[in-house]
């Protein structure tokens, strides 16, 4: 597959662009921190996004979505990181649609997909219960009962967490710390009896949460997939995921670049424009490059994963690959800045923030570099 | 079946019986078939392989075939290489003629200069070489003082050039001169070709920090130019020069596809527990390949964008950038691979100190075809719109 956006790509880019330039600048992300939003996000611009078929990309036509596929996916996070507007896309429309369609049975895809498509259900995966993603070290534990399970243990930076209708656990039905084998995926609604939700506010002002699981009871129907075989279904899950945070960060990363670049343009010392010293210009030139190319690595992971083909190795790179250059980007947007972006009122601190969320977000840097090594055989 | 994938087939079973075995393996630089008339060749296979390619037109592929190409268009290219890929083919041939000379007479070379030109170079019978730097003219390139003479229908030529690569083995030069000194820097340049064995024309190869002397000083004595072989218009030949230097960029920075350092160090150091048991240095290298992938997705999204009709420019100051610099990485890394044993200069158990020697030459990368600092130049000025 060439690697360049097909016409139909090139338009929702467009499309996604000025969508979120026009509907969901950062003063809204701002705006939804200043005023302590008990949502934290707007209600109406996720609705909005549902209607323009965002929320659907990953779902069958049968089930309500467009089916555009993970290149579209990612057109549209790259679109967000830039204006780093705040919805439920990625847990909802991206992890949550495909931890559905990957696991689920016929009846609950049918109940779930046309509503996260429609935007009417929001979904989210808890899965991390530690500072550092190890999916295979989960510990929080489901035990079988007469009825179906009981749960109890931790969850944390569960995105949306505090507001998403049904949450995804992954839970140990089998096994040790530290298995592979033994893991399973449940459905759990957010407000089920025992189910403690704490809303913690995170340095990118969007919503996370730390869930308590004390013997949360479900029914036998709300396994999904195979009991003991979630990580064979949820890998492939995950890695989509991965790679559309990975396509954020290039927004965000983009955004920085674009903005600093401005701003050498703009701003005058010693008589003369910024933007004419070759310390800064050098700095940018390679800025510039990372971005470049860190856009390959993206797009290539995406369109492997469109295609179906195995894409472990293309995810960690993209990911490991974002997560580095996002650092990069936003630091050197702060230092190019000058004390100005140092300060609230500017909004390339957004950017920062944002940026070292996601860069933890499904496996940090040293997470994916390794398993890169790893699944390269070394 | 599709016309494409009929010509898939026809060149897997084209190059099945017509690729000698033994140039289907990895290739070091003594393997390199240059061409030319004092090219000795290494083997029968090899001269084999090149007279089968050249005569199909396959040295060059997508060259027109009158001008000794193989008339390719670029879908039918891409199935070439990958088919050459797939069984691991050498080059048949490598040249600056091929690489630079080329693609600059197929744009602004006359009809009777292709004709005169191209055919040896796809045929391997000329070896050119590139005269552009001077002692006073590195990366301000457009400095240059080699002085050409109006004398009618031929120019007469002095000077000095510098980092003239193989011009000690090469048969004609391409040349930029000086043709108007009254004119501002870039507007009295020319670009004319010319034996380099007309008199007055000497060599001297420049021993490097590798112990290798892949480039010379070219000293021009009174040497006689035709100009029939003037490319382009007179004093115009900084826009060929400029168009060279992009194409030459694009090439070094793509350094193909060499054996994975991580296959290297596997290599030498052994796997534990599946891993490199230096966790610092596969952490180190890890990094570099992450890079190394996404840079090599680069230049296929670079040239995919190229064939969609986009006008490559200034990226190309990128890919040499970005490319000259991870090659240095690589070979920093390799020594480290290595350990003491890259330290070896002499003796037949390093090849002559053959991974010092290339590791050196990998300082270079990020000077030649304009240094790191012009490309980061041209990147901010060019593609970001930064202020002059």
């Amino acid at each position: 597959m060439a690697m360049v956006l097909n016409e139909e790509q090139q338009l929702l880019k467009e499309t996604a662009d000025g969508f979120f330039a026009e509907k969901a600048p950062v003063g809204q992300l701002r705006k939804l921190r200043d005023d302590k939003d008990e949502t934290g996000y707007s209600k109406e611009l996720w609705q909005e996004m549902a209607d323009m078929g965002f929320a659907g990309l990953l779902i069958g036509e049968d089930e309500g979505g467009t089916n555009f596929g993970l290149v579209g996916a990612g057109i549209v996070a790259e679109a967000m990181g830039r204006t780093l507007s705040a919805s439920p896309y990625l847990a909802s429309a991206v992890v949550g649609a495909s931890v559905i369609s990957a696991a689920g049975n016929a009846d609950q895809k049918a109940a779930l997909l046309p509503a996260i498509a429609a935007g009417e259900t929001v979904l989210t995966l808890a899965i991390d219960e530690t500072s550092h993603h190890r999916p295979e070290k989960t510990a929080l534990k489901a035990e079988k009962t007469a009825s179906g399970y009981k749960l109890n243990g931790l969850k944390v930076f569960v995105p949306e967490g505090h507001v998403a209708d049904q949450v995804i656990v992954l839970a140990r039905t089998g096994g040790e710390k530290g298995d592979r084998d033994g893991l399973s995926l449940f459905l759990v609604d957010r407000k089920a009896a025992g189910l403690i939700v704490d809303r913690t506010v995170m340095t990118d002002s969007r919503n996370w949460a730390k869930m308590t699981f004390e013997g949360v009871a479900v029914g036998a129907d709300a396994l999904l997939g195979s009991e003991g075989k979630a990580m064979d279904v949820l890998e492939g899950a995950l890695d989509k995921a991965r790679i559309v945070v990975a396509a954020e960060l290039l927004g965000v990363s983009q955004e920085c670049l674009d903005r600093t670049v401005q701003y050498l343009k703009e701003r005058k010392q010693f008589g003369v424009l910024i933007g004419t010293f070759q310390g800064l210009q050098h700095r940018a030139a390679e800025l510039f490059s990372e971005i470049e190319v860190t856009r390959s690595a993206v797009l290539k992971a995406l369109q492997v994963a469109d295609m179906g083909g195995d894409a472990r190795w293309f995810a960690s790179l993209a990911k490991a690959k974002a997560a580095k250059t996002a650092e990069l980007a936003t630091n050197e947007a702060i230092q190019m800045h000058g004390g100005i972006g140092m300060t609230d009122e500017f909004d390339i601190g957004f950017y920062i923030k944002r940026a070292r969320v996601l860069q933890n977000l499904y496996g940090d840097f040293s997470y994916h570099a390794d398993r890169f090594a790893a699944l390269s055989g070394y | 079946m599709s016309d494409l994938e009929q010509f898939r087939q026809e060149t897997r079973a084209w190059l099945d019986e017509n690729c000698p075995k033994s140039m289907r393996a990895p290739m070091g630089e003594g393997d390199i078939c240059w061409g030319g008339r004092r090219f000795e060749f290494k083997s029968d296979d090899q001269k084999a392989w090149l007279e089968h390619m050249a005569a199909r037109g396959w040295t060059v592929p997508s060259w027109p075939k009158e001008y000794g190409g193989g008339g390719l268009n670029k879908d039918e290219a891409k199935i070439l290489a990958e088919e050459m890929r797939r069984i691991s083919a050498r080059p048949p041939l490598v040249s600056f003629g091929i690489w630079m000379l080329g693609p600059a007479l197929l744009k602004f070379g006359t009809h009777e200069q292709k004709l005169e030109h191209l055919p040896p170079i796809a045929r391997g019978e000329i070896r050119w070489c590139q005269g552009y730097s001077e002692p006073n003219a590195g990366s301000d390139l457009a400095a240059l003082m080699t002085k050409a003479e109006d004398k009618g229908d031929h120019y007469i030529i002095n000077g000095q050039k510098i980092w003239t690569s193989y011009a000690d083995k090469a048969d004609w030069i391409f040349c930029l001169v000086r043709t108007d000194f009254s004119a501002t820097k870039h507007n009295g340049i020319s670009f004319v070709l010319f034996d380099m064995e007309s008199e007055g024309v000497s060599t001297k190869p420049i021993k490097l920090i590798s112990g290798y002397s892949p480039f010379c000083e070219t000293f021009f004595d009174d040497v006689k130019a035709y100009k029939k072989n003037l490319v382009g218009e007179e004093n115009k030949g900084w826009t060929i020069a400029k168009y060279l230097l992009t194409h030459e960029r694009t090439g070094i920075g793509d350094m193909g596809m060499p054996k994975p350092l991580s296959a290297i160090a596997r290599d030498k150091l052994g796997l534990e527990d599946g891993q490199i048991e230096d966790k610092m240095l596969r952490h180190e290298i890890a990094s570099h390949e992450i890079d190394a992938a996404a840079f090599m997705f680069t230049l296929e999204r670079a040239k995919d964008q190229a064939k969609a009709g986009g006008d490559m420019g200034a990226f190309s100051s990128m890919l040499k950038y970005y490319g000259t610099e991870l090659n240095k990485d690589r070979h920093e890394l390799i020594l480290k691979v290595n350990g003491t044993d890259a330290l070896e200069w002499e003796g037949q158990f390093s090849n002559n100190g053959e991974i010092a020697r290339n590791w050196l030459r990998t300082k270079a990368n990020s000077i030649e075809g304009g240094t790191t600092e012009v490309q980061l130049n041209i990147i901010s000025k060019r593609i970001l719109d930064l202020p002059a």
